[in-house]
């Protein structure tokens, strides 16, 4: 086709057009893309259903529609609305407000949709919702002495998940302490003890794996237990360990330490020494 | 165009319950969906759970949206569980009724959308921001651009059809406040601007559903009077043209354009009942046809 003046204008304005609205598109998708980044940030007051993965695949998976929170039988559960710091319209729920319940039927994550919540779940003993730390240890009534053991009751996997560890009161010098101790290979992250704390402010406070555990360096490997997995020392030959130590000198590992050693006869060097013990040993 | 209001002179000729239908069918489809959803939350009848994204009715029927699990694909999610089901079930669906349909039977914002152009339209406000009506399909583009980039679903955080519905069932929140921007842009900013040229939804179910059979048609296209009020009522206004004006150019009287949403406003406003809901396949050109295939559909 001939190229008259007034076709070059309009594929002119044509092309003028579209770079408009896809430069405008594009402005806003940018600002679409950077909030919606933002919004990954999970709160760590809030807490996934059992069964969610980690937060970005959550994001991507879940589609907002509620039928988890409609299934669950203690309104645990709610959808996070726009003003909040968690990803609008996705489920989550906060411990000290109501815990997960850890149904037997695991009704939230039958009722999803999407596979969000993974259907292979069908222990809820096996979720990981969060981790539950002893967070405050100078709050902390059996910290402090006493006899509260209140986050220790209501677990659901009491003496699994939380256990209380005697220790010596030294304050008091005569009582023991019970520290409860959480164990990461049980708890759930349910909440219940973050629920049931008996203070202002709950001490036991369950905080995303992530922000609650630490991790070894990959390299580092615990000598006992390498020793317990192989059956037999790993070190050859497992010989007793010698001190390289002046003449005279011998070290009581686990003991007095660094000591001269000792002389067969039964007085000292010095009389005054022996005269000093009452007429005795050196 | 006459003095008289856009549908006025309908009312005058057919009565104003025929020149209604369709619109008061629409709102009761509307508010008869949303009610379904609410019976739940507000008198503990649980006939529908969920919300437009996935909803389960009567504990059998499972109901998603295409265009959000769509997205969820995108981010590399595997899909497992009804979704799938009650994705397809929607989408054959819209393949037959029309893919607005969704738009103009279902969605809580065109009841926003249209209360804007309504008071457009009694304000007599005028002007308008220029936009072209094809930006919702690069909008639409981007959603799924921006799935796949950052790996979540990032329209759903702001995009107004969910939180509205979802907050209506859920819990409003701050949704309301860009419930109002939708309104307040529609209403000073540009004409029929959110549905008509930005929200990729309305764009994805266009798409979804072009080979829709359900179509609206201006089978008595010659007795058109050029009262212009169908195109004063229509939010897709550029869609009716061809069909009505393209006899001498040998264009059919149906309405092919994906972008109709199937409101029937048209077939409602229009004096002369030159509209009616028709179907795809009775797009033929010739006035002998036409009459005939007219009494196999009736609307
Ligand atoms: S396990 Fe039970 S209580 Fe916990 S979130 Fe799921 S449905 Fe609610
Ligand atoms: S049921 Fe699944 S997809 Fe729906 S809101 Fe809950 S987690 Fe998300
Ligand atoms: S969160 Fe607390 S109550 Fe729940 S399993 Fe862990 S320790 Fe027990
Ligand atoms: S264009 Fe979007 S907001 Fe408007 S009715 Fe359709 S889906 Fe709803």
């Amino acid at each position: 086709m001939a190229r008259t003046p007034s076709s070059k204008l309009s594929r002119r304005r044509f092309l003028v057009d579209t770079a408009r609205t896809a430069s405008g598109v594009l402005l806003f998708g940018l600002g679409v893309g950077l909030y919606a980044r933002r919004s990954e940030s999970l709160p760590a007051t809030a807490i996934r259903p059992p069964g969610a993965g980690p937060e970005r695949d959550f994001l991507g998976a879940c589609i907002r529609c509620g039928l988890c929170v409609r299934d669950c039988p203690y309104d645990t559960l709610r959808l996070a609305r726009p003003e909040e710091p968690v990803a609008t319209g996705t489920p989550f729920f906060e411990a000290r407000k109501i815990p997960c319940e850890m149904c037997e039927d695991i009704p939230c994550v039958k009722a999803c949709p999407t596979g969000a919540l993974d259907k292979d779940l069908t222990n809820i003993d096996d979720a990981r919702m969060g981790l539950a730390v002893l967070i405050d240890q100078e709050n902390c009534l059996n910290f402090l002495g006493l006899r509260c053991d209140v986050c220790y009751r209501v677990c659901p996997l009491i003496d699994k998940a939380i256990t209380l560890e005697a220790r010596h009161n030294v304050r008091s010098g005569k009582h023991a302490i019970f520290i409860p101790v959480v164990h990461s290979e049980a708890c759930t992250g349910c909440g219940k003890c973050e629920h049931a704390c008996v203070l202002d402010q709950a001490a036991i406070k369950v905080l995303p794996d992530k922000l609650a555990k630490g991790e070894l360096g990959r390299h580092y490997r615990v000598g006992w237990k390498e020793k317990q997995r192989a059956g037999k020392s790993l070190v050859t030959p497992d010989v007793e360990h010698q001190y390289n130590l002046p003449e005279g000198v011998e070290y009581d590992y686990e003991g007095e330490g660094l000591k001269m050693k000792q002389h067969d006869t039964p007085f000292a060097d010095n009389p005054l020494d022996t005269l000093n013990r009452k007429g005795g040993k050196p | 165009m006459s003095a008289l209001r856009p549908g006025q002179e309908a009312t005058l000729r057919k009565g104003w319950w025929r020149a209604h239908k369709w619109l008061l069918l629409r709102r009761v489809s509307q508010f008869g969906i949303l009610a379904l959803f609410l019976l739940g939350p507000w008198a503990g009848l649980w006939i529908v759970k969920g919300n437009l994204a996935s909803s389960l009715t009567l504990d059998v029927l499972p109901l998603t949206d295409p265009y959000v699990l769509l997205q969820s694909f995108l981010t590399g999610h595997a899909v497992a569980g009804t979704a799938l089901a009650g994705a397809a079930i929607v989408t054959v669906f819209y393949l037959i009724v029309g893919g607005r349909v969704y738009c103009s039977w279902v969605c809580p914002v065109n009841l926003v959308t249209d209360l804007a152009a309504w008071l457009r339209r009694r304000l007599n406000i005028k002007g308008s921001a220029r936009m072209s009506r094809q930006t919702r399909y690069w909008v639409l583009g981007l959603t799924f651009v921006l799935a796949f980039l950052t790996g979540t679903i990032a329209w759903e955080v702001v995009n107004p059809v969910s939180m509205l519905h979802r907050g209506l069932i859920f819990g409003m929140g701050f949704a309301w406040a860009i419930v109002l921007a939708v309104f307040l842009f529609d209403l000073f900013v540009l004409r029929h601007g959110w549905c008509g040229h930005v929200c990729p939804v309305g764009a994805f179910y266009s798409l979804l559903a072009m080979p829709s059979v359900v179509r609206v048609s201006a089978a008595a296209r010659e007795k058109c009077d050029d009262c212009m009020d169908c195109f004063a009522v229509c939010p897709e206004q550029q869609v009716i043209r061809p069909a009505l004006k393209g006899a001498d150019q040998g264009i059919g009287p149906v309405i092919l354009s994906p972008n109709c949403t199937n409101c029937g406003r048209c077939i409602d406003v229009c004096a002369l009942d030159v509209f009616r809901f028709s179907t795809r396949f009775s797009n033929a050109t010739t006035p002998h046809i036409r009459v005939a295939q007219n009494k196999e559909v009736s609307p």
